[in-house]
């Protein structure tokens, strides 16, 4: 359950950080991204997968959310 | 030797790990690598930010280097407790060269070294009371201190002393910020984890402090300079470019930095980070907390300054983008003399680099600015995306090298043959003693500044007069000389 910090890089990608780890990659894939949610399973660009259950509403990046890892 | 293909490099790279053990020769192949620009992810060419192999020479720091050295050290009006065994404070005591303004032992503390003198029975009973008893005499002979804070070395955290508890509890005494950090050498890799602690530290125990207090007349062109420790005066002479454009410069980590600065940094408009390795945990937080964006600018040489001078005014309105302009107009004339004084005498030199967080790369501009080559860089401690960044910056097939040890710096630089060698007092004497001129550029070898467009004149000054230095023709003995000569003309006749 690593805490991860997103942020928009300037490129408009969200970065997903993962300072415990020294992990930093960009956000390929977001299962649920819509006005009303944001969250579910997410794809980084390495293909590793981590899973947050849907926040309703989207929250505001840069912020910092607790995610489990997805198989 | 100045063009040397893919294949001649990786072959250097596998004729310098011949002599490792296999297990040593496996580990160390994932540190070295030939740079290829059309990498995007480091991660896949080169491993960092891993254990040093035992029995290499590694030229890395420790935690307590990263946050008592670097990070907090340089914050000038607070007193940083050295707490432990005396050495480490004293060893690394007003060696890096924070320039700061003030009275040392009345209301600034730099160059000091304070310390709780660590002996046998405060290993066996524990150091709390020492501490404590360290604090209130701090207080009676420098009253005008604005905080303190405790470092802890090694044994604090082997023993399991609370400094925390001792910290609240003399806070509340003192009525002035004591701020522990578990910053003991032993913990993480490299002084990257100091940096780190530090960071935290300054989270959890500073920054929210003046959170409700609005006296601070805060106005639209709010920046401050962090990650720059001041170094020869560096801070000041970057200070000086941001004013100039009609910014105010609010606070400056931590070279020549207060903790009132700190504290109030969260009421800028801008983070301006120079140093991205030691400090951007703190800039990644104030952006997520209070909002405030951050961007990384470089101001060594004037290609460089122009690209980050354009870049945090566009943060800006027009009033500072067109200063911005007049800025770089009126510093052209100034760093066109420079150039074209020198760089006819360093023109294609080539350079090797090895330095710490953010200089490998950020220096390649000012060499390249004077005609320069950079052949080969790396990081004592650098994280993935320092070579992320680092991969843009380096020639293609230049060599690229992660926490390297004395054995391979050697060895590459036998065989690439530099003009001039850019690392630390470690590995100074070592390359000067083999005849190849060395610069520290740690301490900018007790010259600087370096940043901004005057550091630029005396960057360019010293590149100079360290590579044109008459010296180096004498290194060898006349009589060896007389020999080798004799020899080359028996050769060729």
């Amino acid at each position: 359950m690593p805490n991860v910090m997103i942020r928009v890089k300037d490129n408009g990608a969200l970065l997903f950080y993962i300072a415990k780890k020294d992990q930093e990659d960009e956000i390929a894939k977001v299962e649920k991204d819509s006005e009303t949610e944001w969250g579910g399973e997410v794809e980084l660009t390495d293909g590793s997968k981590y899973y947050i259950d849907p926040i309703s509403p989207p929250p505001s990046f840069p912020t910092t959310l607790r995610f489990k890892r997805a198989n | 030797m100045s063009d040397m293909t893919r294949e001649e490099t990786e072959a250097l790279i596998q004729e310098v790990l011949e002599v490792y053990p296999e297990n040593a020769k496996k580990d160390r192949a994932k540190h070295l690598t030939v740079n290829d620009q059309e990498v995007e992810q480091s991660k896949k060419c080169i491993t960092s930010n891993r254990k040093s192999l035992p029995g290499v020479m590694t030229i890395r720091g420790c935690a307590y280097a990263g946050s008592k050295g670097v990070v907090w050290g340089p914050i000038k009006d607070m007193i940083h407790i050295s707490h432990g065994p005396v050495g480490c404070g004293q060893y690394s005591r007003a060696g890096r060269r924070n320039y700061y303004v003030g009275t040392t032992g009345i209301n600034t503390f730099g160059t000091m070294n304070f310390t709780s003198d660590f002996q046998e029975k405060d290993i066996v009973f524990g150091g709390d009371k020492k501490l404590s008893k360290i604090m209130t005499e701090i207080e009676q002979l420098f009253p005008l201190n604005k905080g303190i804070t405790v470092q802890s070395e090694c044994p604090i955290g082997l023993i399991g002393d609370d400094i925390e508890a001792v910290s609240k509890k003399t806070s509340a005494e003192i009525e002035k910020p004591v701020v522990p950090v578990r910053c003991e050498g032993f913990r993480g890799v490299s002084q990257s984890l100091g940096h780190h602690i530090a960071n935290d530290a300054v989270r959890d125990w500073v920054l929210h402090n003046r959170d409700g207090d609005t006296s601070f007349e805060a106005t639209d062109y709010d920046v401050t300079i962090i990650g720059d420790y001041n170094i020869g005066g560096d801070a000041w002479s970057s200070r000086t470019l941001l004013e100039e454009m009609g910014l105010r410069v609010i606070a400056q980590w931590s070279g020549d930095g207060t903790l009132a600065e700190m504290e109030n940094t969260p009421k800028a408009k801008l983070n301006l980070l120079h140093c991205y390795r030691s400090m951007n945990y703190i800039s990644r937080h104030m952006e997520e907390k209070y909002g405030i964006p951050w961007m990384e600018y470089n101001f060594f040489g004037p290609t460089k300054i122009e690209e980050s001078l354009r870049k945090i005014a566009a943060f800006f309105d027009e009033t500072i983008q067109a200063n911005t302009e007049k800025v770089i107009e009126k510093y052209k004339m100034e760093y066109e003399a420079v150039i074209a004084k020198y760089r006819p005498r360093l023109e294609g030199k080539r350079v090797m680099l090895y330095v710490g967080g953010l200089r490998p790369r950020h220096i390649i501009g000012a060499y390249e600015d004077l005609g320069m080559e950079v052949v080969g860089t790396g990081y004592e401690f650098a994280h993935n995306d320092d070579y992320d960044r680092t991969i843009k910056e380096m020639g293609n097939a230049t060599l690229i090298y992660d926490d390297v040890t004395g054995y391979e710096f050697e060895e590459f630089v036998k065989k690439v043959k530099p003009d001039l060698i850019g690392s630390g007092i470690k590995e100074k004497y070592i390359f000067q003693k083999m005849g190849i001129p060395f610069r520290q550029m740690h301490s900018w070898d007790y010259s600087g500044p370096y940043h901004g467009y005057d550091g630029f004149a005396i960057f360019a000054r010293d590149m100079d007069m360290t590579l044109n230095n008459p010296c180096w023709n004498k290194i060898q003995a006349p009589w060896l000389k007389g020999e080798e000569e004799a020899e080359s003309a028996a050769a060729g006749a």
